[in-house]
């Protein structure tokens, strides 16, 4: 049910993500969804790729700081209300959403969604229950 | 185990009449031979009669760098240059550099020291000792070597740089010592892990680490790593090079070996000789020296002596572990700072390297500002940057208690901060000052 995504520490100065994305390229990992958290001196890269563990590891050799996480992806239904349906399961049992973004691609007529929500068991359960869809690694993967 | 069990061990009475007698032969030397020092004593009213003893040191005027620089590079050597056989030199990074000169007999005496040295960091004939010391101009790699020799151990004479094949060399070799600055000691560390060799599984047991400020927790984290005991060792070359004060495995000061050299503690300011205990500046005056006697040198460290036992069973006055340079020292804010005191609490914080850099600056409203840059580790990186907010938060907060300042903290990725295979450069002092 959990997808991994993978962190990394970025210096605020010109050229370092530009590393990241080449290093990417030359180990041939696929990007399939990212979100940049910042403050006035650094940044965290958050990535959803093909293959996580393989990128930790050149992305580590490389010299970066990698963390991995376990976040949820969930399929949004593509109309007006599909997100606030989604959140209102989660509000509604008072899960505090972390941060959450878009994934590039589709599954069929819905959007995914990348949620970071803690605790991660709890919230499977109460998205479960209330009858959205988490999509798994492999379904991920597949689009 | 000791070198030489009768001098390093002698009553300290025994040892103070020894101080008196070589003391007077110094000082007569300095005035015949050094017209530098001549004019000194003279222009102070002080003749060489005058010193009986230890207690009269206080009278006689101090020794500078500057006053080296001013007699460069040969003019402040008592011997002819027939009979000199080496010279070092600093590295001059602050003007000319300061030239020192020894005779076959100096050469020989601190080879000696340097024996006690490597005995009092756990060396001995068996052992096999990488000197990863630079040997040239600068007296740390040829100290070492001539010391190493003179007890009878085994030397690697392979100087410094080249950090993989000094891993090898460790490896290969089977060595038992290091003998490095402190900082480089760490970057073969770093480099061996990247290699993946564990040196905790190699035979090393033992380092002996000087020639630059380092922290008691940084001699931990070298310990621990490289599965070795760790010994501060102390000297410079106006005084003689390493060899005039070492840890030993009691790692409670340095052992200053007080048949050759007379320590004394100064305040900065006033120049006036403090009592015993106290913080101040290092001075040396040599007893034993022919090419290249000095009285009362001003070492710009920062330290303090002691004089009770040690358990080890050696006699000699300790030192602490210097802190710092007067030189070094910052004063932010009106506050006085040392480089040392921001790595000591550093390195008490989980989660910090041991590789930091103090950037001070000056803002447009006149107000100095400290800035430190931390490289991150990979414990304190996760997804979430509250969790980084909160760790600079941490840092801000030790350093601020630790040096009664506030300190903006900066993080940074990991190797970012130079790695330095001498001495380690800390500070980047960015104040428009002297205008």
């Amino acid at each position: 049910m959990k997808v991994n995504q993978i962190s990394v520490f970025l210096e605020n100065k010109s050229g370092r993500l530009a590393d990241v994305t080449r290093t990417l390229a030359q180990n041939g990992i696929n990007i399939r969804a990212l979100s940049i958290a910042d403050t006035v001196d650094y940044g965290l890269l958050r990535l959803i790729v093909d293959h996580p563990q393989h990128a930790a590891k050149v992305l580590s050799d490389y010299g970066f700081t990698v963390a991995q996480t376990e976040v949820l992806a969930i399929a949004v239904p593509d109309r007006p209300g599909g997100l606030a349906g989604i959140i209102d399961i989660l509000s509604a049992k008072d899960l505090n959403i972390e941060y959450m973004y878009a994934f590039v691609g589709r599954s069929g007529d819905h959007a995914i969604v990348i949620f970071r929500i803690e605790p991660v068991e709890d919230a499977i359960a109460a998205l479960q229950q209330g009858g959205a869809q988490i999509l798994t690694g492999e379904q991920l993967h597949a689009l | 185990m000791f070198w030489n069990e009768p001098a390093e061990c002698m009553p300290q009475e025994e040892r103070r009449q020894l101080q008196n007698e070589r003391l007077q032969q110094t000082v007569r030397r300095c005035y015949e031979q050094v017209p530098a020092y001549r004019k000194k004593l003279d222009d102070a009213g002080i003749r060489p009669a005058d010193i009986r003893g230890v207690d009269d040191l206080k009278h006689l005027p101090f020794t500078t760098a500057e006053d080296l620089r001013e007699n460069y590079p040969f003019g402040m050597f008592a011997a002819r240059l027939e009979d000199i056989v080496r010279v070092h030199s600093s590295s001059g990074t602050t003007g000319k550099p300061k030239v020192v000169g020894y005779t076959r007999r100096d050469i020989d005496t601190w080879a000696e020291l340097m024996a006690r040295t490597i005995a009092c960091g756990g060396g001995w004939k068996h052992d096999i000792i990488q000197n990863a010391y630079g040997y040239g101009l600068f007296t740390g790699g040829l100290g070492i070597h001539y010391g190493a020799e003179k007890l009878g151990a085994t030397v690697v004479p392979i100087s410094g740089g080249n950090t993989k094949r000094q891993v090898m060399i460790m490896q290969d070799f089977g060595c038992t010592m290091l003998a490095c600055t402190p900082s480089y000691a760490l970057v073969i560390a770093d480099t061996a892990a990247e290699m993946g060799i564990d040196l905790r599984e190699l035979p090393l047991k033992y380092g002996i680490f000087g020639a630059e400020p380092w922290t008691d927790s940084m001699r931990k984290e070298i310990e621990s790593r490289m599965g070795i005991r760790a010994t501060d060792i102390y000297g410079l070359s106006e005084v003689s090079g390493p060899g005039v004060a070492s840890g030993c495995e009691a790692q409670n000061g340095l052992h200053i070996f007080d048949d050759h050299f007379i320590p004394e503690i100064i305040d900065p300011a006033t120049l006036e000789v403090l009592p015993p205990g106290s913080q101040g500046e290092l001075v040396f005056t040599s007893l034993t020296k022919e090419a290249f006697p000095i009285l009362r040198y001003r070492t710009r460290d920062i330290t303090r002596l002691h004089h009770d036992p040690c358990p080890c069973g050696r006699t000699h006055c300790r030192m602490s572990r210097v802190t710092g340079r007067t030189d070094d020292m910052l004063i932010i804010r009106g506050v006085n700072v040392f480089p040392s005191q921001i790595e000591s609490a550093l390195m008490a914080i989980e989660g910090t390297e041991p590789h930091y850099l103090i950037v001070v600056d000056r803002d447009k409203g006149r107000l100095d500002e400290l800035e430190v840059w931390v490289e991150v580790s990979p414990g304190v990186v996760s997804d979430k940057v509250r969790r980084l907010e909160a760790f600079e938060k941490q840092v801000a907060a030790e350093l601020n208690s630790a040096l009664g300042l506030g300190v903006k903290v900066r993080l940074v990725e990991p190797k970012t901060i130079t790695r330095s295979e001498g001495k380690a450069k800390r500070v980047i002092d960015r104040r428009e000052l002297g205008s």
